[in-house]
């Protein structure tokens, strides 16, 4: 689903590189923790699975596309497939839940009878049922970002990607967050999730690639936040 | 959806931008007032000229029986000197150019004085003999002026050469420097209209800055993001030449041809509103263009990644 062979990203010539000759293949249906210190490289590795960048030597292919040779123009394509969730959650204040959600699928072009049937199911599924008109203030930080996740499933991609999606939030919060994204894997989606909360690592026991300066320093199934203290 | 989607954003944003939007409604009305009245008043020059150069003629005054001129010491034109004039206007070269010649004797010179003003000095102090035979020349195109006394002006006989033109030489030269001088305001104008336009645009797009992301990460495409924006520029600077047209209108409906024309400078063929019309198209391209200009330069900057 998401193949990173020899990618390297350099943003600054002269200085070290943010990714170095990163190898990872992730399959389709595939849990996979990304965790290192801040700076090991984790955000750029998702601006590239996203094209926001483009490496600077390697190959990198997602949901079965050569982002090399993607056209510029194809890039919003490549998007529709892929979910993201971030840890300020970037909902629209002015907007109720429901618009919020509906927004996503109002800007590719979707029609009201889609909108009007697939945000309520969406809704039910991230617990978030009822609450429908509510404010983005009016809700919890958990809630929020139950939104977001919402938001960025509701067109069913088959990648969801989450920065820091518990980084705002407390430890019990975090946990109902875990279980949803669990719920959103067992659909079959390739879930590639950027933490530092290592609690959660550990409880979840699923693939964890570390990154260190921009290498790919573990890739282990079924692992744990830190073989050594960090 | 995605129509209306549009529609909502753009007056949204123009809602939310009140006042720029405005601005920029005005500097594009300014801007496109001034270039529309050059636009107008090369109209009118357009037309003074085909309405005036129609009656222009050459007028080649012969020697009369005294006269301060040089190439006149030799007395007064004979009749074998004008044939031979009239000879080099009416065959070779000019008599391609050359429509018509006139002739106008020292008796008929002093009878059109004595009609058009019988009781004034000229009439009382002068008679038949002090009077100057002429030729009067009509050309096709009174622009080849230069030719004719080029051609005859060294003619034995020929006092000088006058060309009617001159009279109005400097009504045009008026009209011209204002033309340009609408036109260099017009350009200033313009810039600052472009560069307002610019600004609402930026302003607009960073006060949307988290629509536009979540648009970009959800997959929307580029046309739809942007868009808006486009629009709102394209709306407000249009709405400036609108309103730029209908002043233009209203200045030549009340001001030109309710005044001029019924003023007693009404010998002369005015603008209409129809030659307001004929503009107004070009207007409303200019501000097409202006806003299309502004958006290519700001957008990419402000809502790409």
């Amino acid at each position: 689903m998401i193949n990173f062979n020899e990618v390297s990203k350099v943003y600054t010539r002269g200085a070290r590189p943010a990714l170095d000759e990163v190898t990872v293949a992730i399959e389709r249906g595939d849990f996979v923790f990304l965790v290192g210190a801040s700076g090991s490289g984790k955000s750029t590795f998702l601006k590239l699975v996203l094209r926001e960048e483009r490496p600077t030597s390697g190959r990198i292919h997602v949901a079965g596309r050569d982002l090399g040779r993607l056209a510029s123009w194809r890039v919003p394509l490549l998007r529709r497939e892929i979910g993201a969730v971030f840890q300020d959650f970037r909902l629209l204040p002015n907007k109720n839940v429901f618009q919020n959600v509906a927004f996503a699928l109002q800007v590719i072009g979707k029609n009201r009878r889609y909108i009007d049937s697939s945000v309520p199911e969406i809704l039910d599924l991230v617990g978030l049922g009822g609450k429908e008109k509510r404010l983005p203030h009016e809700l919890s930080g958990g809630e929020q970002q139950r939104v977001a996740i919402a938001r960025a499933f509701v067109n069913r991609p088959p990648i969801l990607l989450c920065d820091e999606p518990t980084g705002n939030l407390d430890p019990g919060t975090s946990v109902g967050i875990m279980k949803l994204l669990d719920r959103i894997n067992r659909t079959g989606t390739t879930v590639l999730m950027a933490t530092h909360d290592d609690l959660i690592v550990d409880q979840m026991r699923k693939r964890v690639i570390e990154l260190r300066e921009g290498r790919v320093v573990r890739d282990q199934l079924q692992g744990v936040y830190g073989l050594e203290p960090a | 959806m995605r129509l209306r989607f549009i529609i909502t954003e753009v007056f949204q944003g123009l809602r939310r931008n009140t006042t720029m939007a405005f601005s920029v409604i005005i500097v594009t009305l300014v801007s496109l007032a001034f270039v529309g009245a050059a636009a107008l008043l090369q109209t009118q020059v357009g037309k003074l000229k085909d309405d005036w150069y129609d009656k222009v003629e050459v007028s080649i005054f012969l020697c009369p029986n005294v006269s301060v001129f040089a190439q006149c010491k030799a007395g007064p034109v004979t009749d074998a000197q004008q044939e031979e004039i009239i000879r080099v206007l009416e065959t070779g070269a000019l008599g391609d150019i050359v429509e018509q010649v006139y002739p106008e004797s020292k008796e008929e010179a002093w009878e059109n004085l004595l009609k058009r003003d019988p009781d004034g000095f000229f009439a009382q102090q002068l008679t038949a003999d002090d009077m100057q035979p002429s030729l009067r020349v009509k050309l096709k195109d009174p622009e080849q002026f230069a030719l004719v006394a080029d051609a005859v002006g060294e003619l034995d006989g020929v006092e000088h050469v006058f060309d009617q033109r001159e009279v109005f030489d400097t009504l045009f030269q008026i009209l011209n420097r204002a033309t340009l001088l609408a036109a260099a305001l017009a350009v200033v104008m313009l810039l600052a209209a472009m560069l307002l336009i610019t600004t609402t645009i930026r302003l607009s797009a960073l006060s949307r800055r988290r629509e536009t992301t979540i648009m970009r990460m959800v997959g929307s495409s580029k046309t739809l993001i942007q868009l808006p924006f486009m629009l709102e520029g394209v709306i407000a600077a249009t709405t400036g030449a609108v309103l730029s047209i209908i002043g233009l209108w209203l200045t030549v409906r009340y001001l030109v041809q309710d005044w001029l024309v019924t003023s007693n400078l009404n010998w002369v063929d005015y603008i209409d509103q129809g030659d307001v019309l004929a503009v107004a198209p070009w207007l409303i391209l200019i501000a097409l263009g202006l806003s299309a200009v502004s958006s290519l330069v700001t957008l990419g900057r402000y809502t790409s990644a």
